[in-house]
């Protein structure tokens, strides 16, 4: 379950002015593909693993572009080398949606969810946790502000 | 063509770099990576160059790749070495899957881990074709040269033909002094791509 349709996060992303959308999808996350695909402002670029996601949005925005990342946290956890070497070593400022698995399942115990938060921590990257419906202007307004300043950030959107 | 692998000629490593330097266009993007980013800046200087340094291995594809799709109606050309190749071979998939067109991708292949002081790859004892996987996958253009006279006269021809292109270069290691240049500030590089790609 997302708190966003497709429809609606491809209007917040067009919005925002966002050009290409790098995205590894996962099943709750893969429901805005149609929407993505379908989109004439948002080119949908297929990655096949998550650590290429950071350099090739860092080349998409030296060429004068607005990428965003779209992965799951598993995919976070995956690309941290490829994460600091963009965000940290280069100071390329890049923004991100990070589907947080199991999030809504209040009995879950997966490590996916329970290292999510302390992972971006640790990162330093700032970030937004949107949980519930009224959390959800927060994602344009946060994304906004971080690419209006030319900072990172990132949305942790609840799965 | 394909590489010979019972022949041992090799290319030597700053010869490859200097082969491309003559066959680039003057408004083609040049990023390198490893070694080619301590070798590439003792033979050329130009605006348009970007040495990914440090880089997170196997990344200078992926941001070649980036930089392709914002530019369009640029050539982008990336130097990779085997080792980084080997940790994200998905990347060759990810570019044809863009259907971009306008990126080469020059393997610099050395069988070794040259930065970190020459040891094996995982694929360094296997006869891993670089050339079919990348013609399998669906570039346009694959090439394979192992002699430093072939790819002297045939990398112009070879940047010209139908994108996106994969070339397979077979080098030495880079000579150690080659290895202790220091490129140009990451911060200063940055803001002289962005302003030359984006003015």
């Amino acid at each position: 379950m997302l708190l966003f349709s497709g429809e609606e996060i491809v209007v917040e992303l067009t919005r925002l002015g966002i050009t290409h959308a790098v995205w590894i999808p996962d099943n709750c996350l893969g429901k805005w593909e149609t929407a993505l695909e379908a989109s004439s402002h948002i080119e949908l670029v297929r990655i096949c693993r998550e650590g290429e996601a950071w350099p090739l949005a860092a080349g998409l925005s030296i060429g004068g572009q607005t990428p965003i990342i779209i992965m799951q946290t598993t995919g976070l956890f995956e690309s941290g080398d490829a994460l600091r070497n963009i965000l940290l070593d280069l100071n390329v400022p890049l923004v991100a949606i990070i589907g947080a698995r199991n999030w809504l399942n209040t009995e879950s115990r997966d490590s996916a969810k329970i290292y999510a938060e302390p992972i971006l921590k640790a990162w330093g990257l700032d970030y937004r946790l949107i949980e519930f419906e009224e959390d959800k202007a927060e994602l344009r307004g946060f994304l906004k502000n971080c690419l209006n300043n030319r900072r990172s950030g990132v949305i942790l959107l609840a799965e | 063509m394909q590489h010979d692998n019972q022949c041992n000629a090799r290319i030597p490593f700053r010869q490859a770099l200097q082969t491309l330097v003559t066959a680039r266009q003057d408004s083609d993007v040049i990023v390198t990576n490893q070694g080619s980013s301590r070798v590439w800046p003792l033979i050329e200087n130009h605006c348009l160059d970007f040495h990914f340094n440090p880089s997170t291995m196997g990344g200078a594809i992926s941001l070649a790749l980036g930089i392709a799709l914002a530019q369009p109606q640029r050539q982008v050309i990336v130097l990779s070495g085997d080792g980084s190749l080997l940790m994200n071979p998905g990347s060759l998939v990810s570019v044809i899957a863009s259907r971009s067109q306008n990126l080469s991708v020059i393997l610099l292949d050395n069988d070794l881990y040259d930065v970190t002081g020459g040891q094996k790859t995982a694929a360094s004892d296997l006869d891993v074709r670089f050339d079919d996987i990348a013609r399998s996958i669906g570039f346009s253009s694959v090439a394979a040269y192992r002699d430093a006279a072939s790819w002297e006269s045939s990398a112009g021809r070879f940047l010209q033909s139908t994108g996106p292109r994969f070339c397979w270069l077979k080098v030495d290691v880079a000579l150690p002094d080659d290895m202790k240049n220091q490129q140009e500030a990451m911060g200063q590089q940055l803001t002289r791509i962005r302003n030359k790609l984006t003015k």
